[in-house]
This record gives C-alpha cells, structure tokens and sequence, in this order.
C-alpha cells in the first residue's frame, strides 16, 4: 500500500480556503491504507513557496508522494474525482457526497 | 473647465521608449493599466520588454516581468540582441521575473471546484515587494486564457490584478492577441475589463511590404495623439516610434540667405535660398540634379558650414570623381571637416529604419546643411503611404534643426513630366528648382527654372546652362521656345511673336 503525501496551497483564511482543508481532511480519512500525510500551506505567509511551485490558481493540492508530482486545482468538491486525478486508492465503502460543496 | 481640471489629474508616466512618449504626450498614465494589443508578431512582447528595460536604464525604476507564453530564458535571449541585459539586472534586483509560462513538465490540471488565481496574484505582489517595483509588465493575457476553463473566471482575476496593481502605485503594461489587425480591440474581450487606456500595435502587408505601426486608441482622463504613427525595430534599441505630426513644428523663418554655390542660381532665387528652408530639385536622369547638390555643398564649405549629402544612387566613389570633373574636391572637404557623405542603398532597409539612422546622422554630425539625393530612389523600397510618412517625417526633423535641405527627385520620363515625389513633397517645400531637357533644332540642351520661392520674389525665365569642367554655367533665358515644362518645346519664329501669337491660344 502506497503512503501519501499531499500538499493543499491556499491563500489566507477565505471561505474558498477553509472548504478546501475541510474537503481535503475529508479525503484524506477516506484514502486506503495508513500513515498518509498532508501539509496546507498559506501562500500570503510563504509566497516564495508559491512561485517555487509556480502556482497560479488557488487552492492547488499536490500529490508529492509517491513520485510523480501529480496537481488538481479547486475546492476540491469532489473526493472520488479528486482521488481519480491524483491517482489515490479509495478505501471501500467509500461514498460519494461525503465531502461538502 | 471641469474636464480640463479631470484630464490635468491624470499624472504621465514617461515610458522612455523612443518616440512613444511624444504620441502619447507624455508617456503612459501613472498607476494605471495599459492594455497593449496586437496581432502575432507586432512586437507586443518587445515593448513590454522595454518598458522595464528603460525604466531601469534611464529612470533608475525597477520592474516586474509576469510571462505567460516565453518562459524566461527565452525572453532574456531574445532581448540581448537590444543590448537589454536582464541577466544582470536580475542579479542586481532591478528585474524579477513571474514565471507563468507553461513548462512541458506541466501536465493537464484537472479542476474540481472553484479556484481563482490568488497565487499568482500573490507572487506579482511578493515580486513587487522583493525589488521595489514601479513598473509591471504582463505578456501576454492570452496564454492565460487558453489555459483554463473558465473565462469568466480569468476576466474577473485579471481586473482584481489590475486593481491590486493601482494600490501599488505602479504602473502596468498589460499584453493581449489580436486576430485581425482592423477589428475587436482583442480576444477574449480583455478589453472590457482594462478598458481605461488602450494602446494597438499594428503589422499590416501593404503592396507586399510589412508596414509596422503603433496608435493610442485612448488614455481614459488624459490626452494623446490619434491615429497610427509608423514604427520600426531595431537592433540596440528596441522599439521606436516615428512622431511625424507629433513633433511640434517651432521652426522661426529665417530671413537669413545662403549660398546655393551657384551665383546665377542665387540671383534667381532673389539672393540665394532661405537659411533653414526645404528645396525640391526635380529633373530627369542627367538633367543635373547631382550637380546641383555638389555646388550645394561646396558652397556651404565655402561659407564655413558643415554639409551633410546622403547619397542613395551613387557610390562614394561615383560621387568624389564626378566633383572633381567639376572642379570641386570632396575629400579636402571632408579633411577640414566640413563634409560627411553617407552612401547606402535603399534596399538594405526599411524606410522607418532609413529616417531613424538619418536622423542620427543628422544628430551627430550637426550639419548647417543636409542634402539627399535622390528621394526617388527610396520611394522604390516602400508603399506609397510609407513614403509620405517618411518624407513628412524627415522635412519635419530636418526643419526643426533649423538647418537647409535639399533634396532631388527624378522624374519619370526624359521631357517634361512630373514624379510622385514631387507630389508628396511639393507643398512642404519651400523652393522648388525644375530642370529639364529642351530639344531645339534636332539637338539636346538643359534649362532650368525656379518654380516656387516662398517668401521671396524670383525670377521666372527658363533659363539655358550648360556643364563642363568648372561645374554649372547659367546663361540666358530660352526666348523664342514655348512648352519647355509640358515636355513638347516648340520653336516660336520672331514673326510669330511679331504677331502677337504667343498670347493665343492653341
């Protein structure tokens, strides 16, 4: 079982923000396996990080883990498309419209 | 009175960018947003480039570079050719790059839910922050558009930009496509949204020529000039616009004569030419244009002044041993520094890139006097609007330095006739001087005549002259020949006159 590790860009404490981290937290209890990390990082406190990654829209996840880097941008609405994009195992019994829109 | 005082707030900021300034009068408007628009390969990205780039050269103002389509490595290539070294104004802070051009790394990205660009609009204002900027650029808005679904979204992003940039009191270039170069202002309606200051940047094939020019279509609240001025790239320099009307026409006549060389030339134009007056010489091929520059020059060395000939049908050569077969030495001239003599051939470059590098002879060499010879050759490389522009362009730089002009045009046919120079120049001249072949009993002899001489009484004989190894001679006026200018000279016999049928018709 792979273990992941994802990183969720965002910019300041905006409603667009907080429903991001709440969908990822969301996807990220629903994920197959154990030891998965993330890490949300708020670009307006290091924007040097955002030009490193040479972001442009917000919010961004990346999957860093396991290689290749692999990003989808958005509040991150739906966990299964999320997981589709990123290539993530879902664990079973997963549903749809768990996470909030 | 109210929108004299509105158009007044609106602070200029100088772009330093050649001639730009003097079209838009004064430079862009301050801590606002320009859209600069143009079809692919109106050198959009140059003048972006260049914004910065002498902001930092001349004003001492540091800038940011958002790119969308280049990524950078290319444009810093791209701009060394401008001798814009943006390697070393990275390394000192005076330029930072935002890259968000599309690297092959970068893969499809997926979008689930709502976004917006808050990081790159974060990275402009960290990027700002980092060098202190004044000036922005942003190249070009397009690439940005075909990167994401939601054009709507990317329009509403784009005037958030643009209103975070006012709150950094800089002022911004914002570069956007064209499809057509007569049409919407731009794609994707960008215009709707930076609507307040507008600049197009044109490539037009005319006549299977290029034609490249620049219009401020309009600066909300402050005034500029109208309609499309020509523009031209070149090498170490970047962008240059050509004024024309724009350059401000504050040339005193002067009541001061001077020398055409030629004493009975002189005497026919009342006392010689005005000092910083425009003359049209027109003839057809050896009719003795080239001559009549010569004398032109010799006798401003004569008098102490400094001659400037660009010669655009004769070798260097060519044009020293035909002065000296009528008495005049070029090279002496030249050794006392009175004499520069810049030979070219009109093909090598466009009539924008000729006025430029004329007028910084003209610049340099500070000449009393400027002779071209001909206008005809150059008005085979270009259109027929083209070469206005240019000749309006050159007589307006050429009467602004105060100085006297003279310029030659051949006409088309060996008799009489006209030339299309004549027609776009005869009205800004001042003095015009017709040479022509006159055929008399089976033989071919010269005459010559001042048709126009403002300002000043001259005379209006049609006079004989000949050429030998003293230059030019100036003899009587033809007397009993009539339709000497039409081309078809017919001999009048004394009974004829005697009769009075001259002043008949037919």
């Amino acid at each position: 079982m792979p273990k992941y590790y994802l990183k969720l860009f965002v910019i300041g404490r905006t409603p667009r923000s907080q429903l991001a981290i709440a969908n990822l937290q969301s996807l990220m209890r629903h994920l197959s396996g154990a030891g998965h990390e993330f890490e949300v990082i708020d670009i307006l406190e290091k924007p040097e990080l955002a030009e490193q990654e040479r972001l442009l829209a917000t919010p961004t996840l990346i999957k860093t883990v396991p290689a290749p880097p692999v990003r989808v941008i958005g509040d991150l609405s739906d966990t299964q498309a999320v997981a589709d994009a990123l290539g993530l195992e879902l664990s079973t019994g997963h549903a749809r419209g768990s996470s909030h829109g | 009175m109210d929108k004299d005082r509105h158009v007044s707030s609106v602070q200029k900021v100088p772009t330093g960018i050649n001639g730009f300034d003097a079209i838009a009068n004064g430079g862009l408007p301050s801590q606002r947003t320009t859209l600069v628009a143009g079809t692919a390969g109106s050198a959009k990205t140059v003048f972006a480039c260049q914004f910065l780039a002498e902001g930092i050269i001349q004003f001492g103002e540091t800038g940011v570079f958002v790119t969308f389509e280049e990524p950078p490595s290319d444009i810093r290539r791209n701009m060394q050719g401008f001798n814009w070294d943006i390697d070393t104004w990275e390394a000192e802070g005076k330029w930072v790059f935002v890259d968000a051009s599309i690297s092959p790394s970068d893969q499809e990205i997926a979008a689930i839910g709502h976004y917006d660009l808050g990081a790159l609009l974060a990275r402009i204002e960290h990027a700002i922050a980092k060098v202190g900027a004044k000036r922005v650029s942003l190249d070009s808005l397009g690439a940005i558009f075909s990167r994401f679904q939601d054009s709507n979204m990317i329009r509403s992003e784009l005037l958030r930009i643009a209103m975070t940039l006012k709150r950094h009191n800089v002022t911004t270039v914002m570069t956007a496509e064209r499809n057509r170069e007569y049409g919407d202002i731009a794609r994707y309606g960008v215009e709707e949204f930076v609507s307040d200051n507008v600049v197009i940047l044109r490539n037009v094939l005319e006549e299977e020529k290029r034609r490249r020019t620049i219009e401020v279509l309009k600066f909300r609240g402050a005034y500029h000039q109208k309609g499309e001025y020509p523009l031209t790239i070149l090498p170490g320099q970047g962008v240059t616009v050509i004024p024309l009307s724009a350059i401000e026409l504050r040339q005193r006549s002067s009541e001061v004569r001077i020398s055409s060389g030629v004493g009975e030339i002189d005497e026919m134009c009342g006392g010689g030419f005005f000092r910083d007056s425009i003359i049209l010489v027109s003839g057809a091929t050896g009719t003795g244009k080239t001559l009549i520059v010569t004398h032109f020059l010799a006798g401003g060395a004569l008098a102490e002044e400094r001659c400037l000939v660009f010669a655009f049908e004769e070798s260097r050569e060519q044009l020293f041993r035909n002065a000296i077969g009528w008495g005049i030495d070029f090279a002496e001239m030249e050794r006392q520094g009175r004499l520069m003599v810049v030979c070219a051939y009109p093909e090598v470059m466009g009539l924008e890139d000729h006025l430029v590098s004329m007028r910084a002879a003209i610049a340099t060499f500070k000449p009393n006097r400027v002779a071209v010879d001909s206008l005809s050759a150059l008005e085979r490389v270009s259109t027929v609007r083209g070469f206005r522009e240019f000749v309006i362009g050159l007589t307006s730089y050429i009467k602004h330095q105060e100085i006297a002009g003279l310029f030659t045009s051949t006409t088309p046919t060996l008799l009489g006739g006209t030339s299309v120079t004549e027609a776009h120049i005869s009205t800004i001249t001042d003095s015009i001087v017709l040479l022509r072949y006159v055929e008399i009993d089976g033989e071919m002899r010269r005459g010559m005549t001042v048709l126009k001489m403002r300002g000043s009484r001259h005379d209006k004989n049609i006079r004989e002259f000949s050429i030998d190894e003293k230059g030019m001679h100036v003899g009587k006026p033809f007397r009993n020949v009539s339709g000497i200018l039409a081309g078809n000279p017919t001999q009048i016999s004394a009974e004829d006159i005697k009769k009075g049928q001259l002043i008949q018709p037919g």
